[in-house]
């Protein structure tokens, strides 16, 4: 069962509390941007076989949404954190590092 | 290849079954192949084998990084149907669920496919709405259905309980001609019909990089070293994102889990398979007497092939009170599969970005159903540029808002 840390109540949630809300740090195009670009916001994935930053909402606690890394292969978590940013913070990044030395951000 | 037939196994038993020829061959790769098709599951023989039969293109390699049919196709619950909404669905679903009428005889190789009827059940109104739109729908498209009674329900598979509390019988969408198919035996029968050909069917050999020059694939490099190649198909279904990513482009495509489990064998009880789709449950009889039962998909991205257990407890809970004699039997094996799910929950069937390199992914949780409509769509694709039905399929659908809408409109378990 996958269990991950609400960064906001804090409480180590199991996945039946959860709500998955797919990669996170999509970034939705500006006025005028090209069909092309809105396509890639609203469709295309990144969908890694590994590291993963990913969307949950802890549905059944505090109810608010925050990120998570995660590796799609293994379950393993490499921290959760707050969903106001737009990207991870270095902390998660180092984290990742740390357990998977040959990761490369994309 | 020495065709399978009763006078083959009087001949054998005669003479201490010393006759028999290994299926198909286990060739070490060439270096340049007209078609290279990348999995050597029930969608890419099935592409492989209709490019050799229908478009006489038979100089093909079909690479596989794990054993023939040992992803998805060994790991479905079999089940064969074609009552969709949408009309491209129900053209290519119709055609695969007819090819697999004759697919014995045609492949000369046992498939067992069963078509003893599904019954998708209404347990809500919005499904008895629902699945007379979609019998309505299939009058139109020539699929053979019909809305029926509870009481013709209870009929069909006397084991349901008509009056639950939470999931009552309303009704169903029945299709007489659906049924089921032994999954490895379609895997294998198209791999034996491909050897027969000529063709080479490569097994423990992971691709793991494309070759391309000038927008055009020329070529791809696997464990087993660089093999060139005219024409590029990709069929690898949950893997497919990462050898889009190796063709160097994205795919709306994310890949989840999808579980199914079977009980313990039990004496004949059920000749029909029966789906749930309010909760997620579908359940028919194997003809060792094991209850296969298919469950529901995670909603997180996910490559191991195994699921959340909750899911299993939801689907268990259900299907018992629709059930109840199921109760009291032990499950025997429980497994995942990975699936590859698009936004709007119908397939990709298409060109990509790179020159001649063509993929048919997005199967999600219907694939086996659609193999040899799947594998004969692609095929034309690939051999002639264009297919009818694989047209409304192409990838492109997404940037133009060409949905195939299935998620919503057709009520089917996703």
């Amino acid at each position: 069962m996958l269990i991950l840390r609400c960064p906001y109540c804090g409480v180590h949630a199991d996945e039946t509390e959860l709500t998955p809300g797919g990669e996170a740090h999509l970034t939705r195009p500006g006025p005028g941007a090209s069909d092309d670009d809105f396509e890639g916001y609203l469709f295309r994935r990144r969908n890694p076989r590994g590291v993963h930053f990913e969307r949950w909402c802890h549905t059944c606690g505090c109810g608010k949404w925050f990120h998570a890394a995660r590796c799609t292969v293994t379950h393993q978590v490499f921290g959760t954190y707050s969903a106001q940013t737009t990207e991870p913070p270095g902390a998660i990044i180092a984290a990742i590092r740390a357990r998977r030395p040959d990761w490369t951000p994309t | 290849m020495r065709r399978y037939s009763a006078f083959a196994i009087v001949r054998e038993a005669l003479r201490h079954h010393s006759g028999w020829e290994r299926a198909w061959t286990a060739p070490a790769p060439k270096p340049c192949y007209d078609v290279i098709i990348v999995g050597a599951g029930g969608h890419g023989l099935a592409t492989a084998y209709y490019l050799g039969k229908i478009h006489k293109i038979t100089n093909v390699a079909v690479i596989e990084k794990g054993w023939l049919g040992g992803g998805n196709t060994g790991r479905n619950t079999t089940i064969i149907r074609s009552n969709y909404l949408q009309d491209p669905s129900a053209a290519i679903y119709e055609k695969a669920r007819a090819l697999y009428e004759t697919l014995s005889q045609d492949l000369n190789y046992n498939v067992m496919f069963s078509p003893r009827g599904v019954i998708m059940l209404a347990q809500t109104e919005h499904e008895v709405r629902g699945y007379r739109r979609t019998a309505h729908a299939n009058a139109l498209q020539g699929v053979q259905t019909a809305f029926i009674s509870p009481e013709r329900v209870r009929e069909l598979c006397p084991i349901i309980a008509l009056d639950g509390p939470r999931y009552p019988v309303l009704g169903g969408l029945w299709q007489a001609r659906g049924g089921t198919a032994r999954h490895d035996a379609v895997a294998w029968g198209y791999a034996r019909a491909c050897s027969a050909m000529g063709m080479d069917i490569i097994q423990q050999c992971a691709v793991t990089g494309i070759r391309s020059r000038n927008g055009q694939v020329t070529g791809v490099e696997t464990t087993q070293g660089a093999i060139a190649c005219a024409r590029l198909g990709i069929v690898v279904a949950g893997h497919s994102g990462v050898l889009a990513d190796m063709a160097g482009f994205r795919l709306p495509i994310e890949s989840v889990a999808l579980q199914a489990l079977v009980s313990e064998p039990i004496k004949p009880c059920m000749d029909v398979v029966v789906m749930a789709n309010t909760v997620h449950g579908y359940m028919s009889q194997s003809d060792k007497g094991e209850m296969v039962i298919g469950g529901g998909a995670d909603g997180y991205n996910t490559y191991a092939q195994r699921g959340s257990f909750h899911h299993i407890e939801d689907t268990v809970r259900a299907l018992i009170e629709t059930f109840p004699m199921i109760s009291r039997l032990k499950m025997l094996r429980h497994w995942g599969g990975i699936v590859d799910m698009t936004g709007d929950r119908s397939p990709i069937i298409s060109k990509t970005p790179l020159g001649n390199c063509f993929i048919n992914c997005g199967w999600g949780t219907g694939g086996f159903k659609a193999i040899p409509g799947s594998g004969w769509a692609m095929a034309e694709l690939m051999a002639r540029g264009t297919s009818d039905l694989a047209g409304p399929f192409a990838l492109d659908r997404f940037r133009a808002g060409r949905f195939i809408d299935e998620s919503v409109a057709a009520g089917v378990a996703h």
